[in-house]
């Protein structure tokens, strides 16, 4: 059953857009400091800030849109944002992968 | 009981987006790598925690919600472990 068949929204759909909407927003708050961080390791958390947040984003349009699907593409995009987390990490700290 | 149910859902989001506004505002604002980690590293697991929860309140008792869990736990085991290799990157460097 979708929202658009009920023939309007309920409270907590409107708190669903909004939420999706500002996290946006803060996205790309973020991003400013992955542009003009001044070393290395304020990029990575910055993609490891960005990455949570687009995690959240996920799950909260799976609500929304009601696409069950959307849960499991939330969940393998937080396996994947710890690995690049992790292997940019190291790049950093040892100037190579292994 | 629907109202109630809607009513506790936009406090848990409230409250996450609270905490997620909270370690953005200190990733641009604190001066230094471990300020803006301080920041960043413990308000957006627990947004992320908030955020989740009122989310498996909305999918009710269902399989969704079980995976939320699993993303909640995840992300509640991995964020400080990526916060601790990143602050360990940072130290490393300036001591090199």
């Amino acid at each position: 059953m979708h929202w658009l068949d009920e023939g309007g929204l309920s409270m907590r759909n409107y708190a669903f857009i909004g939420a999706t909407v500002f996290l946006s927003m803060l996205t790309l708050a973020c991003l400013y400091r992955a542009y003009a961080g001044p070393t290395p390791t304020d990029r990575v958390i910055s993609i490891n800030v960005i990455t949570t947040k687009i995690t959240t984003i996920i799950a909260v349009l799976a609500a929304v849109t009601n696409e069950d699907s959307f849960v499991d593409v939330s969940m393998v995009y937080a396996m994947t944002g710890f690995i690049m987390t992790i292997c940019v990490a190291k790049y950093v700290e040892k100037g190579k992968l292994f | 009981m629907e109202v109630l149910k809607d009513i506790i859902i936009v406090l848990f989001l409230v409250g996450g987006i609270f905490f997620f506004l909270v370690g953005t505002i200190g990733l641009i604002r604190m001066p230094d790598v471990f300020c803006r980690m301080h920041a960043t590293g413990k308000s957006d697991t627990l947004g992320v925690g908030l955020v989740l929860l009122s989310l498996m309140i909305h999918h009710g008792f269902s399989v969704n919600s079980l995976k939320l869990l699993i993303i909640i736990a995840f992300i509640w085991i991995t964020n400080p472990t990526a916060g601790h290799i990143i602050a360990k990157t940072e130290w490393e460097n300036d001591n090199k």
